[in-house]
């Protein structure tokens, strides 16, 4: 890490360098470590040292943006040349409303030196629980323990200021064993310390132990208990088809011209919070403004999107703190996702059942209609009948399609504990839930 | 650039690696979005950095930097170790690299007019124009395109004796109109989906698109899909066109033929494959009209090369011979324990990042049917155009990919649009179900293709034509 003092003065450099009418700078550094494993050993293990500088220069309302990884004073100097040539040879961009003024930060706890100082041997050791848990079934464990130390800093030339540093970690495991049994877990904190590696490894075993000799389940519709892992995932393509302002704003997100409307269950309530210490917490966005808690579903109704500044300023109002970094043409995007607990515990949903899907995880989802928030996908490692408010059996992959608003709208029960699951750029937090219809479209088969 | 290079090794050996590599790159992107008649994005990358990966006692390590300074190269050779040692504390097998690969020379991508010396003006109006296009068509909401440049310069050195010099060059461009209607949103793009098609090339690339006489077609469509009928379910024939059999291909064949992969290299992110090891030259994955081949030496491919991240040449290898499965793609690890050489696969996504199994240009052999006379042979079933959605189980089996554009083809002619057309299957099946391949080949550039934790993204390329399939269920939306 280059440090809060080192960094102010690398920032400040580069404004004063910058002959634009306003200039950003956004630095983002990290130490990023990965241990991979696969057949219960280490086959992949990877440590990078990385910062860049991103400058965006405004001319009028002509923006160019350079970036580099070369720190050096020859490096800073070209970036800010570079991105003021860029925006002296474009045609004026009537929508850019110019950059953010300065606003308090509010302070956050993303950071753990257990995290920052995780050693290569530190990492060899967790993994090594895992696999020599698998080995003891002779099943064979594959995973990735990765930890993170980051710092991000944003500075303009109209006072803004921001700058801390953040840690992540995040362990997975999938587990296969004989009779195409799989299980899987995950985890994922700002503090190393508080990953219980064994416990997430006697989750995967079970899993895995319990999925063995899947059987074949025709496709249809069916109520389904979707642990939070299988939640967390359709949370996330929510957020990339319809919660950020642009796809509102351009009406092919699924919340354009729904605000107030019941759109889903009133069990359900989703917000972004990158404040909330049980995520990842992060203090402000890419641009430099605070991050606000934003309400996007509250009670199944429609509430809001989240906004940066250029999308805020379409609306008149001021952005929520989530901007991606410049240039962005994606729009602004809540990576701190979290969705309210029920008082459901697991055993009551699944007793709740008398026929349905167990759904541990989802894989290789992908959106088919994001007006329509239709998402397909495939179910893995752990799928399970239910029948009679019990495990019955397990089941071979299917796959599914499905309107995502229409199935929470059927939500019948909602989980009473929270599950910290790696999301797009953050974290997502979410209990389980119980649906009462889902459909399956397809199973996996030779 | 040899001190640099010589010192990392030298390090990482005095330290106890037995095998070392380092990759020095630096790397520059400039990339141009317009959107709705104004200029959206403009930006310039400019990115360096080096890698050192290590086998010490058969257990791999790497590590890297952006700081290419003596001491950071010290550093980071000594972390590669350390990290090579924390990885021997899980060793089941040593690794085995076979034998010595000693590789020296350098590449260029041919390159007719170098797209970092035309200029921005140049590329902006032509972007300008074709939004232009789409948006002369009332009823679109949004109009966008986009063009990159990229210029890779690798340095590559191992233990064995390699030294390689390689300068890649990347130029792509795309365009897409949406319209935007009561509950419904259509989406065409030109000349593919994923933003932009791209191929190792110069400007001359993007030059030959026509993006702005392609405007107007694509966004006449996609008002049109508002009010297209919903494309049927059930049993049906059907003709892809080449985008969308590029795909095809990138998802069931590219992928599952990874031979890392199938040792369970990537089990916890994006599965293994069915196409285990006792299927090697024993599994009829398609039909008699099925032939696929990995070529990174094609040119203006995406997986066009010298050299991979190992120093294999770049080569031509036969996956699938008339629809028999006969060949991975390897690297030096995996095809020594099948007592092979490497096919020369092995990419990584920068300086950051360690090599990988990667498709290369994974191509469908053409066929000798003209499009034309492939419709007219058809006598009921769907065209589809350009992908929309794709979503494959963790083995390679089940897929379920979704189509912009649709069309009946009734009596061996092109009829009714139809609007998200889905069509889902088995690999295999699907494959052995093929039964014409077309004579309009092209190679298509594929510029997100994920794969590894941390995550990489690959541009890789596909020959393929239009190709028909029969019995395939569709329309399950």
């Amino acid at each position: 890490m280059i440090g809060s003092a080192k960094v102010r003065a690398l920032l400040e450099d580069v404004l004063r360098r910058s002959k634009a009418d306003q200039t950003e700078v956004l630095l983002m550094g990290q130490d990023a470590a990965l241990t991979r494993f696969a057949n219960s050993a280490i086959h992949q293990n990877v440590f990078e040292r990385n910062a860049e500088l991103r400058v965006r220069a405004v001319v009028g309302k002509r923006v160019g943006v350079a970036a580099t990884n070369d720190l050096s004073e020859a490096g800073r100097q070209r970036a800010a040349e570079r991105a003021l040539a860029i925006a002296e040879r474009q045609p004026e961009n009537p929508d850019f409303p110019g950059l953010p003024q300065p606003a308090p930060i509010p302070s956050v706890h993303g950071y753990a030196a257990s995290t920052a100082g995780a050693t290569p041997e530190q990492r060899a050791l967790s993994v090594k629980t895992i696999c020599d848990l698998a080995l003891e079934q002779q099943f064979n464990a594959s995973g990735a323990l990765r930890t993170d130390c980051s710092e991000i800093a944003v500075a303009n030339s109209l006072g803004v200021f921001a700058y801390d540093t953040f840690t992540s970690t995040s362990l997975k495991t999938v587990m296969m064993g004989p009779d195409e049994g799989s299980g899987y877990a995950e985890r994922a904190s700002v503090d190393m310390e508080q990953l219980d590696v064994e416990a997430l490894a006697r989750e995967a075993v079970d899993k895995t132990l319990r999925s063995r000799g899947p059987g074949a389940l025709p496709a249809g519709e069916y109520p389904v208990i979707l642990e939070e892992y299988a939640v967390a995932e359709l949370l996330d393509y929510l957020a990339y088809v319809g919660f950020g302002a642009l796809s509102y704003q351009e009406g092919h997100g699924f919340m354009a011209g729904r605000l107030g409307q019941r759109l889903v269950s009133e069990r359900i309530s989703i917000w972004d919070d990158g404040l909330d210490p049980r995520g990842t917490p992060m203090g402000f966005d890419f641009e430099g403004v605070p991050k606000q808690r934003v309400d996007l579903i509250r009670a199944g109704v429609a509430a809001g999107v989240v906004y940066d500044t250029q999308t805020a300023a379409r609306e008149g109002r001021q952005s929520t703190g989530h901007a991606l970094p410049a240039p962005n043409s994606f729009g602004p995007f809540p990576m701190h996702l979290f969705m309210a607990p029920g008082e459901a515990s697991r055993e009551a949903m699944l007793r709740s059942i008398d026929r349905g899907l167990w759904v541990t995880r989802f894989h290789y989802v992908n959106v088919v209609h994001p007006r329509q928030a239709i998402l397909t996908g495939m179910t893995r490692d752990g799928t399970f009948l239910i029948e009679r408010g019990e495990l019955a059996r397990p089941v071979r992959n299917l796959r599914f399609t499905q309107n995502a608003l229409e199935a929470l709208a059927s939500t019948q029960a909602v989980g009473d504990r929270l599950l910290v699951v790696g999301g797009f750029g953050g974290a997502t937090v979410v209990p389980a839930l119980q649906l009462g219809r889902f459909t399956f479209t397809g199973v996996s088969s030779q | 650039m040899r001190d640099f290079t010589n010192r990392a090794l030298d390090t990482a050996q005095a330290l106890g690696a037995q095998y070392a590599d380092v990759r020095v790159e630096r790397k520059e992107v400039q990339s141009v979005t317009v959107k709705n008649g104004r200029v959206e994005a403009v930006s310039e990358t400019d990115e360096q950095g080096f890698g050192v990966r290590v086998l010490v006692h058969g257990a791999w390590g790497f590590a890297s930097s952006a700081r290419p300074e003596a001491e950071e190269i010290d550093r980071i050779a000594a972390l590669a170790v350390a990290i090579a040692r924390a990885s021997a504390l899980t060793q089941r097998e040593a690794v085995d690299l076979g034998a010595a690969v000693k590789s020296v020379g350098s590449y260029r991508t041919p390159v007719q007019r170098d797209p970092f010396a035309v200029s921005l003006d140049d590329k902006i109006a032509l972007l300008l124009a074709a939004d232009a296009g789409m948006r002369s068509v009332p009823g679109i909401g949004v109009a966008e395109g986009s063009m990159e440049a990229q210029r890779i310069a690798r340095t590559f050195a191992s233990s064995e004796g390699s030294y390689l010099e390689q300068t890649l060059v990347e130029t792509g461009a795309g365009i897409e109109a949406m319209a935007v209607g009561e509950n419904e949103a259509q989406k065409r793009s030109y000349p593919n989906s994923f933003g932009r098609h791209q191929g190792t090339a110069g400007y001359e690339f993007v030059e030959a698109l026509d993006l702005v006489g392609n405007a107007p077609r694509i966004a006449e469509q996609a008002v049109q899909l508002l009010s297209a009928e919903q494309c049927p379910s059930g049993l049906a024939t059907i003709i892809l066109d080449a985008t969308q059999v590029a795909l095809q291909v990138h998802e069931s064949c590219g992928h599952p033929i990874e031979l890392d992969r199938v040792f369970g290299a990537e089990a916890a992110y994006a599965g293994t494959s069915f196409l285990t090891l006792d299927k090697l030259g024993a599994f009829q994955y398609g039909s008699e009209h099925v032939t696929i081949v990995a070529d990174a030496t094609v040119p203006r491919g995406l997986g066009t090369f010298g050299w991979d991240d190992e120093g294999v040449p770049a080569q031509r290898t036969v996956i699938v011979r008339n629809g028999r499965f006969e060949n991975y793609l390897t690297s030096r690890e995996t095809a020594a324990r099948l007592g092979r050489f490497s096919n020369g696969t092995m990419r990584a996504d920068g300086w950051n990042r360690i090599p990988l199994i990667r498709m290369t240009n994974i191509n469908l052999e053409p066929g000798p049917w003209r499009f034309e006379d492939l419709v007219a042979d058809t006598d009921q079933g769907l065209y589809l155009e350009t992908n929309k959605s794709w979503s494959i189980d963790d083995q390679r089996l089940n897929f379920q990919f979704g189509t912009e554009i649709a069309w009946e083809i009734t009596g061996g002619k092109l009829g009714k649009m139809y609007r998200n057309a889905t069509y889902t299957g088995i690999t295999p099946r699907f494959w052995n179900a093929c039964d014409a391949v077309g004579r309009e080949w092209q190679l298509w550039g594929v510029v997100n293709c994920g794969k590894g934790q941390p995550s990489q993204s690959a541009h890789v390329g596909h020959g393929a034509a239009p190709a028909r399939f029969r019995n395939v269920q569709v329309g399950v939306l």
